[in-house]
């Protein structure tokens, strides 16, 4: 057939055909509208059920869940003051943040401002490594070597088997990548016509780190800080194994302590049927949790708004 | 001076008739006279559309305003004009790809056989079944070269054998030769002048009546735009063929009707919006226009 | 030479360029603790591997893989049945996550207009989502599917489910990246030649991003193979002593049989534990290397 020939057309062909076709695409959007709405339903469904429990938890409970001192559901007389259980979260969570805070933003300078690209091919995957441990891997590592190995033999301390401190440690180093990640992302942004203003007057390279990008990221690098609290904070397997289950009021790291999420799964594991107080403690501690975790988010979230804004 | 839609066919702000001409009736000496026979022989045709007043604005502000002009059957009608004039805006009024953009509304008629394809009742698949695209920048289907020609036909549903569909498509489209041993192999291997032959083929594949070029040959070599020029000049044998090209020899080469349009700031004197300024016989819009601005275009003074 | 010469040398203008030493000591100093904070996190990812197959190495063999745990006799305990829950989850997981995630991300960019209300909740909600602890998804789990309306028990449905629901919002955002990856050109060709939106999608669009959605999913499925408190929230059993063969059997998996063993307080379940634990980065190492690979190999550069 030579170029231009058409085939001549059928008759008719030019009526152009009504909408029939609309019906099939709109249920389609529909059904695939549906699908979206589970993440949805998923955040609601999860309001439901920690609310729902929690409402005869807390009156039975009422305020002595903040006031009380003292977390002991198994007891004859049990006790549900929830303050225990805070100070341990956050006394894990706040070594964690000690250890992750200098790493996680030493490696984050290191990657944006001195490191090859070669460099960076090498170590950025090892940092997704990181990510990828389970963390029950991280809870078995602290409690079989972290507590035996460094914190006895090595620098001689009098901790127990359980304690806050190997749990803590290992945590800082869970949450380093989530720390440098964003840091660096944050450093990246920095647009590099302000390092070269500060370069072309004669500033090195740990000035212009300092003094330069770091401040001028400071937004994004508060926001992987909260961040990283926040995953501290919700998590389970490293303090259920390496911390142990004694809810304490006590700072002292070299002492074990119960943290909410810790307990939460202990009482999960134990025998307690739907109504009973132990299962409402169950999500009276999991609607505390969810709070905390969702307002640091949220501040989080504003941090990094603020810095994406600043310049895009 | 061709009257084609009932008045002078200079800047519709000016008329006030919407008279709309009896082709072959209104054009009488006047035709023979500035004009080669082969005008009169396009307009006498039957017109594939037939645009009233059509105004795209994209969020309230019309990009391109009150275009009338008609598109007549088996000729290569050329839009041209400075950039952002609209020209892009207008042919894709055509095949309804506008509606692809969620800002974007049009008013006024548009008039495809005496149907308005705007229509409340029209569905846009079916306009597209019928007056076929070819892009800027070539956009093969990550696929083979056999399954993008057989996409259109496969998912539209029409009879007959598939190979002979994709070889009278790249027969077509003059491609057959340099593909016919390859066809499966990935379109992304072709060369750029390939490719948009590939694309030609595509859409000569769902026997449409129109084909839209929207400056098919600005991402191409000098050789392979000679090459589309020259398949243009047979296609219209058995389409009608719409082209926007920032490329005056290109009009001037192929096209037997142009259209040209200007940017002009709106009344308010606040946004630019493209009109249409003279749309003529080629041969007259280039040596002989009867507005100045067009004038001033072809010779290059301006634009 | 002139004393005016003299003068003029003695106040030259310092023509060398090199750094006083002090200024390089603190350079170095600084790049150097940079450094280590990294070599730091190295070090502490290689003595966790090496510590743990010190510990594990002497428990692994062919039989550990499939024999049953065994309480009373650690040399002859096995992750059998706890690998095939594993597996079990991972099925189920993988059958909810994919429809749901990739509809989801269609949905989102093909269809959604992020001018209307209802199209941003359900972006905030998925960023939401990705932030909640994920012992909180096993308290849903355990309120809706195990018991409350549907009461299923803890069983693999549920706990393939729970663990699906954590996992989405990986799916859902590799999906939409995947998706928005596809030049736009490619759907108005598709669309200029009479598709409707549905097909370009379809044929497409979804064929075009389909290895950056399937390395989403092994994303994912990594995620999920690893968790322990979801599942320990919904009643995993500690212990299980035969191999589920269905999703309404007792759900049992890798992680949960890992923790029963390092609770166990006899010193011969830290070796037993660390073997699981071997197993479990080993299978972890093979996902996200077909992962690598898929991108590698697949992945378009339009």
């Amino acid at each position: 057939m030579e170029a231009g020939t058409q085939v001549a057309a059928a008759p008719g062909t030019h009526v152009l055909g009504a909408r029939r076709r609309r019906w099939g695409e709109g249920a389609i959007k529909a059904a695939l509208l549906l699908a979206a709405a589970i993440s949805v339903l998923t955040t609601v469904l999860i309001v439901v059920a920690l609310v729902k429990e929690s409402v005869p938890f807390f009156r039975e409970v009422g305020g002595a869940f903040f006031t009380g001192d003292e977390w002991s559901p198994l007891f004859n007389d049990p006790e549900f003051g929830v303050r225990p259980l805070v100070i341990g979260t956050l006394l894990v969570t706040g070594i964690a943040v000690l250890v992750a805070v200098p790493v996680g933003l030493g490696s984050a300078i290191y990657l944006s401002e001195y490191a090859s690209p070669r460099t960076r091919r090498i170590v950025k995957p090892i940092l997704e490594v990181l990510v990828g441990v389970p963390t029950i891997v991280f809870g078995f590592f602290a409690l079989t070597f972290i507590t035996p190995t460094i914190l006895q033999d090595l620098l001689h301390l009098d901790v127990q088997v359980f304690n806050a401190l190997s749990a803590g440690l290992i945590m800082g180093f869970m949450i380093v990548p989530t720390i440098a990640s964003i840091s660096e992302d944050a450093m990246s942004a920095v647009p590099q016509g302000l390092r070269e203003g500060a370069y072309g007057m004669g500033a090195t390279r740990r000035q212009v780190s300092t003094r330069v990008v770091f401040p001028a990221a400071i937004s994004g690098i508060v926001a992987s800080i909260v961040l990283g609290i926040s995953r501290g904070i919700g998590e389970t397997m490293i303090v259920l194994i390496a911390a142990g289950l004694a809810p304490s009021n006590g700072l002292n790291p070299v002492d074990p302590h119960a943290t909410i999420t810790g307990f939460m799964a202990a009482t999960a594991k134990g025998d307690n049927p739907a109504g009973t107080i132990g299962y409402q403690s169950i999500f009276a501690l999991g609607l505390t949790l969810f709070v905390l975790t969702l307002v640091m988010n949220m501040i989080a979230i504003r941090f990094v708004r603020k810095y994406r804004q600043v310049y895009e | 001076m061709i009257r084609l839609n009932g008045r002078a066919v200079t800047d519709p702000e000016r008329a006030q008739e919407h008279e709309r001409a009896v082709p072959g009736i209104d054009l009488g000496e006047t035709v023979a006279e500035t004009h080669p026979a082969g005008a009169r022989t396009v307009t006498s045709r039957e017109a594939v559309f037939k645009l009233e007043d059509v105004t795209v604005s994209y969020g309230g502000k019309p990009a391109v305003a009150e275009v009338s002009m008609d598109i007549y059957r088996n000729a290569i009608t050329a839009i041209i004009g400075p950039s952002g004039c609209g020209k892009s805006t207008l042919i894709r009024c055509l095949n309804r790809m506008n509606d692809l953009i969620p800002s974007a509304t049009v008013d006024g008629r548009v008039l495809y056989h005496e149907q308005d394809i705007y229509d409340e009742q029209v569905d846009p698949v079916e306009v597209r079944k019928r007056i076929g695209m070819v892009f800027q920048k070539p956009n093969p289907f990550p696929k083979s070269i056999y399954d993008n020609i057989a996409f259109g036909p496969r998912i539209l549903g029409m009879d007959g054998n598939m190979d002979e569909i994709v070889e009278n498509a790249l027969h077509g489209a003059a491609l057959w030769d340099e593909v016919k041993d390859r066809l499966d192999a990935n379109a992304f291997g072709m060369s750029g002048g390939q490719q948009q032959r590939l694309c030609i083929a595509r859409a000569l594949a769902v026997n449409p009546d129109v084909i839209l070029m929207d400056e098919p040959c600005s991402a191409l070599d000098p050789i392979s735009t000679g090459k589309i020029e020259d398949l243009m000049l047979e296609l219209k044998e058995g389409y009608s063929i719409v082209i926007v090209t920032h490329n005056m020899q290109q009009a001037a080469r192929v096209s037997d009707l142009t259209a040209f349009l200007i940017v002009k700031l709106d009344a308010e004197e606040r946004h630019r919006q493209g009109r249409l300024v003279e749309y003529d016989a080629t041969e007259t819009i280039f040596t002989n226009p009867s507005d100045q601005r067009t004038e001033d275009y072809v010779t290059g003074k301006v634009g | 030479m002139s004393s005016a010469a003299e003068a003029a040398a003695a106040g030259a203008v310092r023509t060398s360029f090199k750094s006083g030493r002090s200024t390089r000591i603190w350079e170095l100093a600084f790049k150097g603790c940079l450094a280590s904070c990294i070599l730091v996190s190295l070090l502490v990812l290689v003595v966790l591997l090496e510590q743990i197959v010190n510990d594990g190495i002497g428990s692994l063999s062919l039989g550990f893989l499939t024999d049953t745990p065994s309480r009373i006799d650690p040399a002859s305990s096995g992750i059998g049945p706890a690998l095939t829950g594993t597996l079990w989850l991972m099925l189920v997981c993988t059958v909810f996550i994919i429809p749901v995630g990739v509809a989801t991300a269609v949905y989102l960019e093909e269809y959604a207009d992020s001018d209307r209300w209802f199209n941003r909740v359900i972006e905030v909600n998925i960023q939401n989502l990705a932030a909640v602890p994920s012992i909180v998804y096993g308290v849903l789990g355990l309120a809706f599917l195990v018991r409350g309306p549907l009461s299923m028990g803890h069983v693999l449905l549920a706990g393939g489910l729970t663990l699906g629901l954590l996992v989405l919002p990986v799916l859902i955002v590799a999906g939409r990246e995947a998706i928005r990856a596809v030049p736009p050109s490619i759907r108005e060709g598709s669309m200029a030649l009479g598709a409707t939106r549905w097909q370009t999608v379809w044929k497409q669009v979804l064929p075009a991003s389909l290895p950056g959605i399937a390395t989403g999913a092994i994303l994912s499925l990594s995620r999920a193979i690893g968790e322990t408190a979801p599942l320990i929230v919904i009643g995993a059993a500690a212990f299980a002593t035969s191999s589920p063969t269905g999703i309404f059997d007792d759900v049992t998996a890798l992680p949960i049989q890992i923790f029963s063993w390092i609770s166990d307080p006899q010193p011969e379940f830290k070796s037993l534990a660390a073997a699981g634990i071997i197993v479990l980065m080993v299978i972890l190492l093979a996902m996200n290397a077909v992962a690598i690979w898929l991108r590698n190999r697949y992945e378009r550069k339009w």
